[in-house]
């Protein structure tokens, strides 16, 4: 589509701008302390950006902007995640004393742009917008994570991010370059199309480039090896921005991978023909597979050695990148419904654990195991839900964790014989991964004694606490409307060649 | 009427939830009520049960997830049945078990309800996935009523307990995923039954045969709850940390379904196998005799030999599991000793289940006053405390296989099954009873004979309530080992079914 067409279909984006430039005027008329009013603008942006969204014709597929963005359901599935996750991080961040002494205009401000880079990555078909979108997510997670300026391990965190962000995007960028020399081209078809008539004596430089690129979506969604900075970056970031990384970004990770892999190397995304692959050089199913592995084993097994909650899940979460990218080597329209379906589900659990460290330190205690100690004897609703949590992140029926997980098994197994070692590493690193999230659970409740008195969270935070805790239960026993939503918006836009 | 046993006690933990935490007794009568009603539904089941029906009674289906093909099915038949039958008498027993719990009684009987509704559940469900779904659901209550009110090592015991079942369950899940895929995406068991004993034949994975693949990974996953050697190690430690109501419950019922499992399961979606491992099985069978009761000869500690002898009697069980094949062609078509077999195993299932339930009662009675179970520490508690001495003496009988007593029926139909089939491993087996015989009774003499020990000299009569829970489960265990008959009747047209099943794919066990 045009230009001019193209806005037509680009209203949410447009109320996005819109909200962040508002956002940013409207906190010069704040005081310090009033400063976090901004948060009900960006909330207000969001809910807008969100219904521009529902209006939309969800029959059209097409592209918009001279084909670098799709325009599809797909696209508008990772949009509303977006959406719904930065609201539940808006509302967290407003209830931890983190932030406190900060002005948080810019904060909130921040995170609308975020927002809106991940609704570029979500839809972007083009090399250039890839790499142009990743980098205004980056940028921005890069200040939010050092946000605490006078906290020396959140500016630490912000410092090594920046360092292995420009690394890793300077990677990907060489390869995209190569990609651009040998295709001529950076639209996704036109190197397929490339990919078809491709010369032997290339493929060597295309094994490099994919390499490369897969350096840069690696480092997106942190899978091992491109992990090393989860770890200090989520401890030292404001835990309400970990949250939020470990849950949105990621997610687009997931998100642009997909469509690089299936419309560039696959069979176009339009899910015909799963063994179809434009890049027989490169076993990078395999590869794929190799990554997943790799990931959720050495996040589990580093895990198991943590003393600090917040660093655990720091490398529960690269696990968990591993759990979803072992769906990505089956090529299948199951494997990417299963990731979309774990993503859903995870975005539930992982901010609730998230939103428990932040209580539990804003309750006076910390992010260590002996912090938790008889917790859920003094907070015993504190204690339930952090069990909801931490149950549902190692995928334990009824909870939402063991249905993202069932789909992700069954999406391996339905691939065949071929893949069922993959199944079976994976099931067994949920063995592993239960001993350090039980860890929590029995630090909260074997240890300590039954006390007189409770403490029972205010009512707001309450609030947050269902919003995440009842959906984790809730989608383990009955979750069709989430199974509808994703097959409904299983839809990549594919271009015939 | 099956969803209502299963949902009773859900809606009793409910209820206590709302009950002040202060409200002890309270929260007690309702698990009493809750645990009561359901065992008078199951009573109720059993009188409304059609002996001559071998499939399943009872049906419920409704519609569930409908676009993975997952539905809430439940019936009952000769083989659940009488599981479902005791799972409601042990816990309406254990709640009285539990009356004395220490603290936290809130929490203790809202998880104890919900272990009673993954437990049932499992024995009723008929959709593969709903099946899973229970199996995990009991593990968590399970973890933290070991690891709140066990013993000195209940943390380890409980994470010990939590890791080996749920790599058991995790590779179950992969074989049922590989199972739905192969047999044209259905979780329905009944559909199962039907199309995946022929859906594998000829496939191969690495060299495998796919058929083979399965049964192990279900196998195994089974096998940890049986516990069959050489996946038993977790039971004697969670035995001794866990509460003594809890005890009750994992060697009464989590035992058994274990055995359910693979009667369920690997006999009749994958009967071909059975074909292949039932000589393995019975050698399993033979180890978990011999080494329990070697271990529990060594055993100081009374609830530690408890524990393996729940080991050795699973062992019968396996021997008399794995005469199933006697019925087939090749064996001459010995269906006398097929059904002996294997009526004997889930006769067996049952009896274990009153008689260690049973032990582990007495074993907490005598804790509870003398807070230790060395057994070395005891002596001559007969002239102390003459009713309880009696009861233990019909327990420890009844444990041994004294004929006259349930135990003894179910052992010898396990053994004379096998004899046909395996004679080697069943003569081995039968020498294994004497250690059956000489741990339970060595134990006995230095606990209840000789001297009385002086620290001892005040030790109080097991009181009324106790009397309560172990009575009933003496009564069972004299009226089955003098007439059997109708707990016979009640499994043999399913048990009829199983054998077919297994014993028509005797001819084609050749190709896979």
């Amino acid at each position: 589509m045009s230009n001019l067409q193209s806005l037509s279909l680009y209203w949410p984006e447009l109320i996005l701008t819109v909200t962040v430039l508002l956002t940013i005027v409207v906190d010069l008329f704040y005081s310090n302390k009033e400063s976090g009013r901004t948060a009900f603008w960006v909330l207000g942006g969001l809910i807008l950006t969100q219904a521009a969204i529902s209006f939309q014709d969800s029959a059209i597929v097409t592209t918009l902007f001279m084909d670098n963005l799709a325009f599809d359901p797909f696209a508008t599935f990772f949009k509303s995640l977006i959406i719904l996750s930065t609201i539940l991080v808006i509302f967290i961040s407003q209830r931890t004393h983190e932030l406190d002494g900060y002005r948080t205009g810019e904060y909130y401000a921040l995170i609308a742009v975020m927002v809106f880079g991940m609704f570029l990555m979500a839809s972007a078909i083009d090399l250039i917008m890839v790499y142009i979108s990743i980098e205004i997510v980056s940028i921005t997670s890069f200040i939010l994570a050092g946000y605490l300026r006078g906290d020396r391990r959140s500016n630490e965190a912000a410092l090594k991010y920046v360092i292995y962000g420009a690394f890793s995007s300077g990677i990907m960028l060489f390869g995209l370059s190569i990609v651009f020399g040998l295709a001529g081209s950076t639209k996704f078809f036109a190197i397929q199309e490339a990919m078809w008539n491709l010369e032997g004596s290339a493929n060597f430089a295309f094994t490099l480039a994919a390499i490369f690129i897969l350096a840069g979506f690696g480092y997106k969604i942190s899978a091992v090896p491109f992990h090393f900075w989860t770890p200090d970056v989520y401890e030292g970031a404001p835990t309400s921005i970990t949250a939020y990384l470990s849950v949105a970004p990621k997610a687009v990770g997931f998100a642009v991978a997909i469509r690089f892999f299936n419309q560039v190397f696959g069979d176009g995304g339009s899910f015909i023909d799963p063994s179809l692959t434009t890049f027989t050089e490169l076993p990078w199913p395999q590869l794929l597979a190799i990554l997943a592995v790799a990931s959720m084993t050495l996040g589990n097994l580093v895990a198991i050695q943590q003393s600090s909650v917040k660093r655990m899940l720091a490398y529960s979460s690269i696990a968990h990148a591993g759990y979803m990218l072992m769906a990505l080597p089956t090529l299948s329209s199951q494997g990417v419904y299963a990731v979309m379906i774990y993503l859903v589900m995870y975005l539930f659990m992982n901010l609730g654990a998230f939103f428990v460290v932040i209580y539990v330190k804003s309750q006076g205690g910390g992010e260590s195991f002996e912090d938790y100690s008889g917790l859920g004897w003094k907070m015993p609703i504190v204690g339930i839900v952090m069990t909801i949590f931490m149950l549902s992140l190692t995928g334990i029926p009824p909870t939402a964790g063991f249905i993202g997980k069932f789909y992700l098994f069954a999406a391996v197994i339905k691939t065949g014989p071929q893949l069922y070692w993959l199944a079976i590493v994976g099931a067994i690193n949920s063995v592993i991964s239960l001993y350090f999230y039980m860890r929590v659970v029995k630090v909260m409740f074997f240890e300590g004694e039954p006390s007189a008195t409770v403490v029972v969270p205010p009512l707001a935070i309450m609030l947050i606490f269902m919003a995440l805790a009842i959906p984790s239960v809730v989608f383990g026993v009955y979750w069709t409307p989430i199974a509808n939503w994703v097959s409904q918006s299983l839809v990549l836009y594919t271009q015939v060649i | 009427m099956l969803s209502w046993i299963i949902w009773i006690p859900v809606i009793g933990m409910v209820a206590i939830a709302l009950i002040p935490r202060e409200n002890i007794r309270l929260i007690k009568i309702v698990t009493a009520v809750a645990t009561g009603i359901q065992f008078l539904l199951t009573l109720l089941l059993w009188s409304k049960f059609d002996l001559a029906n071998g499939g399943f009674q009872f049906m419920e289906r409704a519609e569930w997830i409908p676009s993975f093909n997952i539905t809430y099915i439940l019936g009952v038949d000769g083989l659940s049945l009488p599981m479902v039958i005791l799972t409601g008498l042990l816990f309406f027993l254990g709640t009285f078990v539990s009356w004395n719990i220490s603290r936290a009684h809130k929490g203790y009987f809202a998880l104890f309800l919900l272990l009673d509704t993954g437990v049932i559940g499992v024995f009723l469900s008929l959709d593969f996935f709903l099946f899973y779904v229970f199996w995990e659901v009991m593990l968590l209550p399970m973890y933290f009523l070991i690891g709140i009110w066990g013993g000195p090592q209940r943390e380890y015991a409980a994470i010990k307990f939590f890791l080996y079942t749920l790599f058991g369950s995790v590779l179950m899940l992969i074989a049922i995923l590989a199972l739905y895929f192969a047999c044209d995406r259905t979780f329905d068991m009944l559909l199962l039954m039907q199309t995946a004993p022929t859906a594998l034949n000829g496939v191969m994975w690495w060299g495998m045969s796919a058929v083979k693949v399965i049964w192990v990974m279900l196998f195994i996953g089974f096998a940890i709850k049986v516990p069959i050697f050489p996946f038993h190690t977790w039971l004697p430690l969670v035995h001794v940390e866990a509460p003594t109501a809890i005890s009750v419950i994992l060697a009464g019922i989590l035992l058994k379904l274990g055995v359910y499992g693979i009667l369920r399961i690997n006999y009749t979606m994958l009967p071909v196998a059975v074909w292949w491992f039932a000589g393995a099985l019975a050698v399993l069978g033979l180890i978990n005799v011999i080494w329990g009761a070697m271990c529990a000869l060594a055993q100081t500690d009374l609830k530690k030999l408890v524990a393996y002898s729940s080991i050795n009697h699973m062992g019968y069980l396996l021997i008399g599991m794995a005469a199933v094949i006697a019925a087939g062609e090749v064996n001459g078509n010995n269906l006398l000793a097929a059904q002996a077999g294997l009526g004997g195993a889930v006769f067996q299932m049952f009896n274990h289940g009153t008689i260690s339930a049973m032990l582990f009662i007495l074993v907490g009675v005598i804790y509870d006053r003398a807070h230790h179970r060395d057994i070395e520490g005891f002596g001559g508690l007969a002239t102390q405390m003459p009713i309880y001495s009696g009861i233990v003496a019909v327990a420890f009988f009844a444990g041994l296989g004294l004929p006259g007593l349930s135990g003894f029926v179910s052992e010898a139909m396990c053994l004379i099954g096998a004899f046909p089939v395996f004679k080697a491993i069943v003569i081995a087996a039968t020498l294994g009873i004497l250690l059956n015989a000489a741990y339970f009774l060595w134990a006995f003499q230095r606990i209840f004979m000789g001297e009385l020990n002086e620290k001892y000299k005040e030790l109080p009569e097991i009181n009324r309530m106790e009397l309560f829970t172990v009575i009933p489960l003496a009564v069972i265990t004299l009226f089955f080992g003098v007439y059997p008959r109708p707990f016979l009747d009640l499994i043999s047209s399913t048990m009829n079914v199983i054998i077919d099943t297994v014993a028509n794919m005797g001819g084609i066990a050749g190709l896979y």
